[in-house]
């Protein structure tokens, strides 16, 4: 059912997937100034960071680090396409995971201190919004009885009000997926603290550069991911939607401390269960 | 053109400063200056940082470590002193236990006096720094050039 559309919207996600996550991080950056009551950097400050990450030197702790960081950037590009092919969610949501997991190998690899202190919360974190992102597609699957996004775009209008408790708990984990105060456990946008900056401690010049591309891949897949719940809407809807929900995760980021990692882990498991798990239960008596 | 100019990443160390022009230097930071507006953030990791800013007057204990940051920052960088005492040891100058400046152990290239130093003194320094920054950065390119070449 791949059709010519679904191609030019993979292939545009190739293109413009970066230069949309970018703009993303630009506004957030901006956005968080504006709390703060500063003026704050230009739209495209992460671009101009980006293209200084290339002009730097790249220190090569171990050669290890430049290839898991491919493999990082390689399936985050994978999950995306996937998805914007239109095709099986879940899949896509394996290579997202993938490639996070490549993340927390880079760091691992580069054996500072801080990158394993780093890598290792963030494995605490995946285990903390796996489960809640395995239960998206599941949720789509009751609703719409098909795992492929071309169907759940194609499917009733009412099904995000079916899935309201999948929405909630998938609006809670993707806090911890951009990495947003109070989950910002591995890797905080501000690196001076008893973490320095986590997994990407060790990693400097281009290699850090990847990180941020691959970060911007990231960006659209996830606010493509809060698209999906209210597709049926239409664009004219579903996208002011989803955009406003994402940059939500700034008003929360600026307003809350840090958890620990029990904390963390421990409420996003009652979210699962309380909003994740119920929603999927109820929704066989509600579909 | 070069982006280092655009988004300039500061690291920052207090060298057995009196904590008075490390004040100066966060507010920088602050709504009032907020020198994120010109992209410069004030990053904790050495590898990350383009500039690093030193104060105080360093004695034996802080001079390891700014010797090792300094080592772990990735080419091409900068180093700004930051304060009376980071440019000559200051009022600590005639202490037995200081080396009185951080040319003392590491080649400065801006000089921000002041003690303190006041911010607006200190974004003028990043700005100087900035523009040795580029032509560093050029002349690498150019030697490249002609190793390649
Ligand atoms: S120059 Fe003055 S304010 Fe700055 S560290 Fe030295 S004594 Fe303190």
């Amino acid at each position: 059912m791949t059709t010519s559309y679904s191609w030019t919207l993979a292939v545009g996600f190739l293109v413009f997937g970066p230069v949309l996550g970018a703009l993303l991080a630009g506004i957030d950056r901006r956005l968080t100034a504006r709390m703060q009551s500063r003026r704050g950097p230009p739209l495209l400050q992460p671009v101009y960071d980006v293209l200084k990450l290339f002009e730097k030197d790249t220190l090569v702790v171990t050669r290890l680090q430049t290839l898991y960081l491919w493999g990082f950037l390689f399936f985050m590009v994978i999950s995306g396409f996937i998805l914007f092919l239109g095709s099986d969610l879940l899949l896509s949501l394996f290579a997202l995971t993938v490639s996070g997991i490549f993340l927390c190998l880079a760091a691992y690899a580069t054996n500072s201190p801080y990158s394993n202190i780093g890598s290792s919360r963030e494995l605490m974190l995946m285990m903390a919004y796996e489960p809640m992102l395995i239960m998206v597609p599941l949720g789509f699957f009751l609703v719409a009885d098909s795992f492929r996004v071309s169907d759940i775009v194609a499917g009733e209008p009412w099904q995000v009000l079916q899935l309201s408790g999948i929405l909630i708990g998938f609006l809670f984990v993707l806090t911890i997926k951009l990495r947003k105060s109070p989950f910002d456990l591995s890797s905080s946008h501000h690196g001076h603290q008893e973490l320095v900056k986590g997994i990407t401690t060790d990693l400097s010049g281009s290699d850090l550069a990847l990180v941020e591309i691959g970060h911007w891949y990231e960006n659209t897949i996830l606010l493509a991911w809060l698209y999906l719940f209210f597709a049926p809407l239409g664009v004219v809807w579903a996208l002011p939607i989803a955009l406003v929900l994402f940059f939500a995760e700034v008003l929360i980021d600026n307003t809350h401390a840090r958890l620990t990692w029990t904390s963390t882990l421990k409420g996003t498991w009652s979210v699962t269960a309380l909003f994740g798990v119920t929603n999927l239960m109820l929704l066989p008596l509600i579909a | 053109m070069s982006f280092l100019k655009k988004s300039p990443w500061v690291l920052h160390y207090a060298a057995t400063s009196c904590n008075g022009c490390d004040i100066e230097l966060l507010a920088c930071l602050t709504p009032l200056y907020d020198v994120e507006r010109f992209g410069i953030v004030n990053t904790g990791n050495p590898k990350h940082a383009d500039i690093f800013l030193v104060t105080g007057s360093v004695n034996e204990e802080s001079r390891k470590v700014v010797e090792n940051l300094y080592a772990q920052m990735p080419d091409p960088k900068v180093v700004v002193a930051i304060g009376a005492c980071a440019l000559s040891g200051g009022i600590f100058r005639d202490a037995y236990n200081v080396y009185g400046g951080i040319d003392q152990v590491l080649p400065v290239d801006v000089y921000v006096p002041g003690c303190a130093a006041r911010p607006e003194a200190i974004i003028d320094g990043v700005v100087r720094a900035l523009a040795i920054l580029e032509e560093r950065a050029r002349e690498r390119k150019t030697q490249r050039k002609l190793v390649t070449s």
